[in-house]
């Protein structure tokens, strides 16, 4: 393919810029006009939005996309690139991002303070997300991971409590230590390849000295499992996303988490072709413990935010049982693993912005007082079965197809413990979302004073939730745009071909 | 793969679709009327009821002349959504259809005056659509889709008062189908790397792997008749069902003859004959433990039925009981055991869902809950207790009633199959089922009024003066009708069982048309 940027995709590296210096402009204007932060934000999110669909698109005619900025090639260049998988993460971080603007033009109205600073905050972070995901060489990588873990400790401590400022302050600690992990892990491969960027590393790392390519394989991965808040690495999230501002801790859990995920993806199929079959099992069975021990903590939780936060380390866990079972030859279970976490990003979106509204509503949350709040906020507990039907896995959703690969995968390798964690996680997900659907059905003990909630915060928490069903009856539409795999490449051309028919 | 639309569909490739939305729509409409606009919700509702049960009538036609309707969207990368009407579907669809419509009527004067009622018949509607789902699906993904959605769609109606002991029975009931929900798709999708499809076939789909994976696909069959057991209420997992008599008497008929419980016999039909085939299973030999699983089930919920002073509770481990008729039916393994089978499907849910509404009517009107207050409260609501009345015979197994048909077809078909000991099932069955309903019966009619309803009537005659103006209607006209037209449904289909297009010659047709026997 060749790297002309003037090739049959013209459209795609136009959108692929829009899609980075777009937040990156609003992030801008919202700083210089604090006043106007709401109005500006909302447009830029806006445009963002239909510049990402737009690049998918094209992304989905033409194959992948790539463009080099200031156009010198690659080994001196930047080089950016948006293929199936990049555009399948840039399309779940606009559909969230801008139901999560339209919920926080409600949410911030009243709080000048938090407005101001949320905004300009907010863009960077989607700015940073976006040139995570079309960045093609590993320091590119790096200054958008710093980038994106700067942003999210700010949004993490803008409620100003000593909680959040707790969590924000240990998670930008998590965030820090995770990078640096990863450019140890960046330095040593310049050192042994000469480069940086995706596919001439890839190239290289056969022949390249063995030990040290462990090494930096093994501390970037690390740093990155670190950062998506792999069992035994979770204690950091639950504070952080717990004491969040509710578009805050939304945006935390359905898309920073995933950035990171992406990558340690994008990092086992492109560069390290494939992994080692141990590394493979060990991400399984940490992968299978958190599903375990998150979902367990999840449904001991008395409060929602927390419970919510918890069930986000049991669906990381998900992610990395595709690990093993892809290895062993199962592709499907690495689009089952997409699929879970694109329905996860929308489900738990919807899940932490109905938390918020129940949280305005009654000012606590509480599950056990939650007072009847089917009765008085209906859209927002329906927003938060829906979203609690797609965690759970229950068809139609799009967490039901992803489940279905992964189970597919594994009992076609007849891992019937796999099966066994995949399917209890499901069970103890329903436990935990019916726990608070159920208190909502019953009245508290005592009466509290109730504040209003706007529409607006309702149905975009209701809006996400439909989304995550909805995405489990489009598999065949997207599945072409999922196809990972050593011939990932391959998979972009024939994408085409795919996509068209 | 299929198109997602096909632009050439056929009329009849709708009627399907037709028939979910048919209370798919009226449902979600529901949900966003205020709680005052009774009428534009009761037509809604009883529009919706109607028009279902004629696209029924509708595709019967049809159907009876041979047609076939299908209509499929894609899923999964080769796995479609498949929605199929042929002869057992339809026996569902009249049933659920048909049930629907009287049980729309019940619950209107039920929770007349009622708060949430948006909220209630939005959800009753959503559960009828899931039903006709399942009834319609054309593949295993498609069953186990519309069965989780009938799990989901039934919590809010059980834990609908919100009460405290409501979210309890809500937490049993969703800790019961929730698990088998998770045993369904585990089999579903073992099954499917096995085969490499789910669509259900007349013999099954497995035959080309039994050889291969005997083991493997009797651990599925256990699997999914877990999954679909637990709807179904065979013991050792029936106990929701008793719990979830906390829900107003409405979403108990429901919950009892249209919904919840069928669908899980109807799952049980479908797995032994669809999915595995009559004859393979019976080659792997899994239909006698099954059919003792429902031995057990018929025996033990009639014996615990005995020791019920609650009524609703009474009724439910009747049902128990009588749902696993269906199940012998089936694990018995010939064509007239089948038909027996199949036809206590409509049988037991008409005659099920009279003896709830009546229960409903006593509770309602004259706050009795227990036997023990039925003392002469045949004298007070004799049209109510003349309907409980058919319908308990009915179950007993007296003749012409329909629950008799139900019976001497099992008979037949066990002799057929030269097996004796379901007879002594059978027998033990219609003899326990007299001594828990006979002396309710003996009480209301024969017994002098007694308890706290009978002190308040006699007060209140006391005061209004003797023999003043017309008797009263004994209860409201709209709780009293459904029960009246159920039970004398109940007598008609048992009495004309065999005119064309009863549920017994559907059900003969069905076993004639889409079973096959070694």
């Amino acid at each position: 393919m060749p790297l002309d940027p003037s090739g049959p995709g013209l459209a795609g590296p136009a959108w692929m810029l829009a899609v980075v210096f777009l937040p990156l402009a609003g992030a801008l204007l919202c700083f210089l006009l604090p006043r106007l932060a709401a109005p500006v934000g909302l447009v830029a999110a806006a445009l963002t939005a239909a510049s990402t669909l737009a690049l998918t698109l094209a992304v989905m005619a033409d194959g992948t996309a790539r463009t080099q900025l200031g156009g010198w090639a690659a080994p001196l260049g930047i080089l950016w690139r948006a293929d199936g998988l990049s555009v399948a993460l840039l399309a779940m971080t606009a559909a969230v991002g801008v139901t999560v603007s339209l919920y926080a033009t409600a949410y911030f109205r009243n709080d000048e303070h938090e407005r101001t600073f949320f905004w300009p905050l907010w863009l960077l972070l989607w700015t940073a997300l976006n040139a995570l995901f079309v960045s093609a060489d590993l320091f590119n990588l790096y200054v958008t991971l710093e980038l994106l873990g700067f942003a999210a400790a700010s949004l993490t401590a803008l409620g100003g409590s000593a909680a959040a400022l707790t969590g924000a302050i240990r998670y930008l600690l998590v965030s820090v230590l995770g990078s640096l992990s990863y450019l140890l892990g960046v330095a040593l491969i310049y050192h042994g390849c000469g480069t940086v960027d995706l596919a001439l590393v890839a190239a290289c790392v056969p022949d390249a000295p063995r030990p040290a390519m462990q090494v930096a394989a093994g501390a970037m991965i690390a740093g990155l499992l670190l950062k998506t808040a792999l069992f035994p690495f979770h204690f950091w999230l639950p504070p952080a996303h717990g004491s969040a501002p509710a578009p805050v801790s939304a945006v935390l859990s359905a898309l920073v988490v995933k950035a990171s995920f992406y990558l340690v993806l994008r990092l086992w199929v492109d560069v390290l072709g494939g992994g080692g079959r141990w590394v493979a099992e060990l991400l399984g069975v940490l992968g299978a413990a958190a599903v375990l021990w998150g979902s367990v903590l999840a449904l001991r939780q008395e409060r929602l935010k927390l419970l919510i936060a918890y069930s986000t380390v049991a669906q990381v866990g998900y992610l990395f049982i595709a690990f093993p079972l892809a290895v062993a030859g199962g592709a499907v279970a690495w689009t089952g693993a997409l699929y879970l976490a694109l329905a996860h990003g929308l489900a738990k979106a919807a899940m932490f912005l109905s938390a918020g509204n129940l949280l305005r509503f009654g000012g606590h949350d509480r599950i056990a007082e939650l007072d009847s709040a089917v009765h008085r906020l209906p859209l927002t507990l329906t927003a938060f079965a829906l979203a609690g039907v797609s965690i759970m896995g229950l068809p139609p959703s799009g967490g039901f197809i992803g489940k279905w690969l992964l189970l597919e995968a594994a009992f076609e390798q007849e891992r019937f413990g796999l099966v066994a964690v995949i399917l209890l996680g499901g069970v103890l997900a329903a436990a935990y979302v019916f726990k608070v659907v159920g208190h909502a059905f019953t009245p508290a003990a005592r009466e509290r004073r109730i504040r209003a909630v706007p529409p607006g915060m309702e149905w975009s928490a209701l809006l996400l939730a439909a989304a995550a069903i909805v995405l489990g009856l489009t598999l065949p539409l997207i599945s072409p745009l999922l196809q990972l795999g050593p011939a990932s490449a391959a998979s972009a051309v024939t994408l085409a071909a795919g996509g068209g028919a | 793969m299929t198109p997602l639309f096909d632009p050439q569909l056929p009329a009849d490739a709708l009627l399907p679709l037709l028939v979910l939305a048919s209370s798919l729509l009226p449902g979600l409409v529901v949900f966003f009327l205020g709680e005052a606009r009774v009428g534009t919700r009761t037509a809604l509702n009883l529009g919706g009821a109607f028009l279902k049960l004629g696209l029924v009538g509708w595709m019967i036609l049809g159907v009876y002349h041979g047609q076939r309707y299908e209509l499929r969207m894609p899923l999964l990368d080769d796995l479609d959504l498949v929605l199929r009407v042929g002869a057992l579907s339809l026996l569902f669809l009249v049933l659920s259809a048909g049930l629907w419509l009287v049980t729309t009527v019940y619950a209107v004067g039920y929770l007349e005056q009622s708060p949430h009622r948006s909220r209630f018949f939005g959800f009753f509607s959503l559960c009828v659509t899931a039903t006709v789902g399942v009834a319609m699906a054309g593949n295993l993904l498609t069953f186990l889709l519309f069965f989780e959605m009938l799990t989901l769609t039934t919590y809010p109606l059980v834990v609908h008062r919100g009460t405290e002991a409501a979210r309890r029975a809500g937490v049993v009931y969703l800790t019961h189908t929730v698990l088998a929900g998770a045993l369904l798709l585990a089999g579903t999708v073992w099954l499917y790397t096995l085969t490499g499809t789910l669509a259900f076939a007349p013999r099954g789909f497995v035959s080309e792997v039994a050889s291969e994976h005997p083991a493997a696909l009797t651990a599925i069959f256990a699997l999914l008749i877990g999954g679909v057991g637990v709807k179904a209420a065979l013991v050792p997992l029936h106990g929701w069902l008793p719990q979830a008599m906390v829900a107003p008497a409405p979403v108990s008929a429901l919950l009892h003859a249209v919904a919840v419980v069928k669908a899980g016999a109807f799952g049980v039909v479908l797995i032994v004959y669809d999915v595995f085939g009559i004859e393979q299973a019976a080659a792997l030999g899994v239909t006698g433990p099954l059919a003792l699983v429902a031995a057990v089930t018929i025996v033990y919920g009639s014996l615990r039925a005995l020791f019920q002073d609650d009524l609703k509770r009474r009724l439910a481990f009747s049902t128990v009981s009588q749902v696993s008729y269906i199940v012998l039916g089936v694990a018995i393994v010939g064509p007239l055991a089948s038909v027996g089978g199949i036809v206590h499907l409509v049988h037991q849910g008409v005659m099920k869902i009279t003896l709830f509404f009546c229960a409903g009517n006593l509770a309602e009107t004259l706050g009795i809950h227990k036997v023990s207050e039925m003392n002469g409260v045949g004298r007070r609501m004799p049209w109510t207790m003349g309907a409980f009345t058919l319908a308990a015979l009915g179950m007993i197994g007296v003749p012409p009633i329909a629950g008799f048909i139900s019976k001497w077809y099992l008979s037949l078909g066990a002799l057929e199959a030269g097996v004796h000991w379901p007879l002594y099932v059978l027998i033990a069955s219609s003899l326990l089922n007299a001594a828990y309903f006979l002396p309710i019966l003996h009480a209301a009619w024969m017994r002098e009024p007694s308890g706290p309803w009978a002190e308040a009537a006699a007060r209140a005659s006391a005061q209004a003066g003797d023999g003043g103006g017309r008797p009263r209607p004994e209860t409201r006209w709209l709780l009293l009708l459904p029960p009246l037209v159920t039970a004398a449904l109940s007598v008609l289909i048992g009495l004309f069982a065999s005119m064309p297009v009863s549920p017994l010659e559907w059900s003969l047709l069905i076993v004639e048309r889409e079973f096959h026997y070694p």
